[in-house]
């Protein structure tokens, strides 16, 4: 959230490879298999178009502006929760139980409002949806977190192989872990923000995106290699 | 304090998945073994290469006409070369064990550097016995 050349070039890199990832998919015959990826990368790509406009048109110290970057921002949360579940449905495909994965996720994240409303309301009675707004990304990305966090878990349990799959979920990882960080940070020390986070979310926003198109090209789906292994290098 | 605990468990979780990504990138070149005629190039006489190797390693490989499709790939490792090699440094007389382990990393790295060598000067051969071939 800032103008300048910066976040500019960001934005075009970013939605190049949201754009990217979303023709790849188009060109493999992949789009319906890998639907809410490719939902979310177009909506992602929608939001960049979007925030170049509203910032062109109310400026970027508007409140307009304010309340565009922290709701799109939400929203694209909740639609990487669909690819979320998408990947433990992959997961889990021969176990049938992807009705419950899916109950499990409505549950989270409606408690997850629910405990982010209860915070706000007991903190402050004024700038209420400021601070709603702030508060309910912080704790989205943190279950995001959480939940790529098992995602990861169940990969290694299960001894999965696909190589694509355990690279698609390690850069979500790394995406949902920077930006529960970076708003947790920014929570905590808010003077911060102008001189030094506010570099960052455009960059997180880049990185997932680009991160996704190389596993696409350079991963063949055939790919094995097991996510164990990793750790075990690790140790 | 909910944020400070929010802040504290990302970053943990940061670095994890951060190191677990470049490793599953290089954890294709593992599998492949060298070739004679590389470990006779390179001086690599022993089955291990040395963690120190991976800058000369890359720069022999940038000598050498690119595939095209390993560029970017040297691009990431390097970066995560560098940020192990700084690691490294850091905490080389306080937590010998982390210091330990960025060396098996960074050996890891110049194995990868190596190998993307081994598959360049092959792509050279080929290119000029190509050549030789139409000439002929």
């Amino acid at each position: 959230m800032m103008p300048g050349s910066y976040s500019m070039v960001v934005w075009i890199i970013s939605a190049l490879a949201e754009g990217f990832v979303v023709v790849c998919s188009l060109y493999r015959k992949n789009f319906l298999r890998e639907i809410p990826i490719n939902i979310y990368m177009l909506a992602a790509f929608a939001v960049t178009i979007g925030s170049a406009v509203c910032i062109y048109r109310y400026g970027f110290a508007s409140r307009t502006y304010g309340y565009y970057y922290y709701y799109t921002d939400s929203l694209l949360t909740l639609l990487m929760f669909w690819v979320i579940i998408h990947f433990y449905q992959e997961v889990f495909k021969e176990m049938q139980v992807s009705r419950y994965v899916r109950r499990a996720a409505v549950l989270l994240l409606l408690a997850t409002l629910f405990f982010s409303f209860l915070v706000v309301a007991h903190q402050s009675q004024d700038n209420w949806t400021n601070r709603f707004v702030i508060e309910i990304g912080q704790n989205l990305y943190f279950v995001g977190l959480v939940l790529t966090y098992l995602l990861w878990g169940t990969l290694l349990k299960l001894h999965e192989s696909r190589m694509r799959l355990v690279q698609l979920v390690l850069a979500l990882g790394v995406y949902f872990s920077a930006s529960a960080g970076t708003y947790a940070f920014g929570n905590l020390f808010p003077g911060l923000y102008m001189p030094f986070l506010r570099y960052i979310p455009p960059m997180l926003g880049a990185w997932l995106p680009i991160a996704w198109a190389y596993t696409f090209t350079k991963v063949p789906g055939e790919a094995r290699l097991s996510a164990g292994r990793l750790l075990a290098r690790a140790r | 304090m909910i944020a400070a605990l929010i802040f504290v468990i990302s970053m943990a979780a940061l670095l994890q998945f951060f190191f677990l990504h470049c490793r599953s990138i290089l954890a294709y070149s593992g599998r492949v073994e060298l070739s004679e005629h590389i470990r006779e190039v390179t001086g690599l006489a022993s089955q291990d290469v040395a963690a120190g190797d991976f800058e000369r390693l890359v720069q022999l490989a940038r000598l050498c006409p690119e595939r095209g499709d390993d560029r970017k790939d040297i691009r990431i490792v390097g970066v995560y070369y560098r940020l192990l090699h700084a690691i490294g440094r850091a905490t080389r007389w306080l937590i010998p064990s982390v210091a330990e382990w960025t060396d098996t990393e960074r050996r890891g790295c110049s194995y990868f550097a190596a190998v993307a060598l081994d598959r360049r000067i092959s792509y050279s051969r080929d290119l000029f016995s190509q050549q030789v071939a139409e000439h002929l």
